[in-house]
């Protein structure tokens, strides 16, 4: 069954009443969420919100227990997300960065994209496949936009940490996707390596729909359009950046923590 | 020369023709010089050297999926057994009537008092029936357990331990006598292979080049994987198995086939092992094998090319020289060997090669402990 609404907004992907519970725990709660477009949209909330759950619900990582997620394709088709195993749903153009960067730290940064590209995914397309011109050119075009195109051939286990970042950022650009979810990618940057990557994921809004889950609040003034604010696995509040800082709900969930942080 | 393309380094080319020269040298000194001549290599010298080809078959086997693609298989005895087993089948049947009871069937099979033989025994009277199934059943376990696990996500130790459990299992199978497999004493006493006489020296020059002829092709064969996307692939499963699933790769397939691969490689190098050895029983499969295959693999370098043959004759060397010896300390020394092997040389000979070659023999611009992690780049996953 597909949901009814909507279809005329140009959305690319629709969550609805989808809940998921872990022995009795609901970890996410009759969520309703709708992204279009080319949107790039931050998602934020406290610790055990379900961010990182319901991107695993997305990604078909873990099946919701109701509801349906739905990823609406170009041509009109709907999707249904909840059978698909995870690299089922990423050919259909959904990249997903982890929390900490994963890369493959044996391979060169180069190899780290050629294995992204969104092609000869298979058994046997692998063993026969014979790198292009044109599969040269995009590795090359991506290495430019994340920076690293000096460090091509080097191993990507020597990068330093925000490196890493960057380079799994580039190895979803290469993969082509219609929809990034970005789980915290300012981690463990600095300052400048932060505003950098803030940078980059604006630059891609409007060609791609982006989800950026991030607890960095500096970064999500610089990134923010419109804020969705995750609490107890449902949304509590969604709007611009300003107005959801300004909610008092929002900021007793954030402030009510932090009392309770400073108790322990 | 195309051929040759797959070597990336020249040290890999050299070990190629060094296998290759002792492959093709052995059975000539076997055969061209006198018993004699201090150059001689008896008929068994060159038997227990074709063994050690065939054990450093299977630790390469091993190798391809520890090394390379991060699954430790405990059970790697077992798909080298039932190729030898599947052999054996064939080398039973060409005993004819000149087994002790004098007749067609199998000795252990008059011993048990079977009137004719079974049916799944008679297509092995065609040695390339046989030489079929020695791929086919080692292919065809791996695919059924490997599918199973993979499919439930089960990895890492979980995995292990199943694949020794799995070997476990098969042991106490072929153990018993109405399995048609000979019960605990498996098959012996061969007689002829492809119409020659097993005892011949010929036969057994024959048998020592088949070996080596696998274990280069083997080699050759993983060499050129690794230039391939699938072997890149292969690595970074070991490496991040999720970032390889999420850049839409099916890992299970992927893990599928490199698991049966190995298995049918396990089952070529027991085929060959067992008229070398002239006897296999269920022993070739009980867990302790399987285990002796993973120090052969940690104590010459796991993910390096050479590691695994290296290894394999080493440690068998020091086997047959302590059993000899000290035959009552043989398990303490080999213990005490795998867990110096394991803090000290993680990744084991070769990687101390190369760690002392960085280090000492060709010192970097840019040196330091930095440029030498660099050069080595091994990781455990």
């Amino acid at each position: 069954m597909n949901p009814p609404v909507y279809r005329d907004t140009d959305l690319v992907l629709s969550a609805e009443s989808v809940t998921k519970s872990f022995d009795g725990f609901k970890a996410i709660n009759d969520l309703n969420f709708y992204l279009g477009e080319g949107e790039l949209r931050t998602v934020i909330g406290p610790n055990g919100a379900g961010k990182s759950t319901f991107m695993d619900l997305i990604t078909g990582r873990t099946r919701p227990d109701e509801g349906t997620i739905v990823m609406h394709q170009a041509d009109g088709h709907d999707i249904d997300l909840t059978r698909l195993q995870e690299y089922q749903v990423n050919r259909l153009g959904i990249s997903r960065k982890f929390q900490t960067p994963s890369v493959y730290g044996n391979h060169t940064v180069f190899d780290n994209l050629l294995l992204s590209l969104n092609r000869s995914r298979g058994v046997m397309k692998s063993l026969f496949y014979k790198m292009t011109a044109g599969d040269r050119e995009e590795i090359e075009e991506v290495l430019e936009t994340i920076r690293l195109a000096d460090r091509k051939d080097d191993e990507a286990g020597f990068l330093s940490h925000g490196q890493k970042q960057w380079l799994e950022i580039g190895m979803l650009l290469a993969q082509k996707p219609r929809i990034l979810l970005v789980d915290e990618p300012a981690a463990g940057m600095s300052d400048e390596e932060t505003e950098r990557t803030g940078e980059l994921l604006l630059s891609l809004e409007g060609k791609q729909s982006i989800v950026v889950v991030e607890h960095d609040m500096e970064f999500i003034r610089q990134i923010a359009r419109r804020v969705t604010v995750l609490h107890q696995g449902h949304v509590l509040k969604e709007g611009s950046f300003e107005s959801v800082s300004k909610d008092p709900k929002v900021i007793e969930v954030y402030l009510g923590r932090q009392k309770h942080d400073d108790a322990a | 020369m195309g051929v040759l393309k797959p070597f990336e380094k020249r040290s890999e080319l050299a070990v190629f023709l060094l296998l290759a020269a002792v492959v093709i040298v052995l059975p000539c000194l076997n055969g061209m010089t006198g018993e004699e001549s201090g150059w001689h290599v008896s008929n068994f010298k060159l038997g227990v050297w074709g063994k050690y080809l065939c054990f450093a078959v299977v630790a390469m086997s091993l190798n391809m999926l520890w090394g390379y693609t991060g699954l430790l298989c405990l059970g790697q005895c077992l798909f080298f057994a039932l190729g030898g087993y599947a052999f054996g089948m064939y080398l039973m049947l060409m005993i004819g009537d000149l087994g002790a009871y004098k007749s067609e069937l199998p000795d252990f099979m008059v011993f048990l008092g079977y009137e004719q033989l079974p049916t799944h025994w008679k297509p092995f009277y065609s040695p390339w029936f046989a030489i079929l199934m020695v791929m086919v059943v080692p292919g065809l376990v791996a695919f059924i357990f490997g599918f199973l696990a993979f499919r439930s996500r089960i990895k890492g130790v979980y995995f292990s331990i199943l694949t020794q459990a799995l070997t476990y299992a098969a042991a106490l199978l072929f153990f018993r006598n109405d399995t048609t497999f000979g019960g605990n004493n498996g098959f012996t006493d061969f007689k002829f292979i492809l119409g020659a006489d097993i005892r011949e020296p010929s036969t057994g020059r024959w048998l020592f080049v088949a070996s080596g002829i696998l274990l280069l092709t083997v080699y050759w064969f993983i060499a050129w994987l690794l230039t391939t996307k699938f072997g890149k692939v292969q690595e970074a499963i070991r490496d991040s198995e999720n970032r390889v699933r999420f850049s839409g790769y099916s890992t299970t397939h992927f893990k599928l086939f490199i698991f049966v691969v190995s298995a049918i490689i396990a089952g070529l190098a027991g085929a060959l092992y067992v008229p070398q050895a002239g006897i296999i029983n269920p022993g070739e499969m009980w867990p302790t094998k399987g285990l002796d295959i993973v120090v052969w693999v940690a104590v010459g370098g796991r993910g390096t090319k050479a590691g695994p043959i290296i290894g394999a004759v080493l440690v068998n060397l020091l086997k047959s020289y302590t059993t000899r010896e000290f035959p009552e300390y043989w398990l303490l020394i080999l213990g005490c060997l795998f867990v110096l092997v394991v803090i000290f040389m993680p990744d084991g000979i070769v990687g101390l090669c190369k760690r002392t070659w960085v280090r000492f023999v060709r010192p970097k611009a840019g040196s330091g402990p930095a440029a030498e992690e660099k050069a080595l780049a091994t990781e455990s996953s």
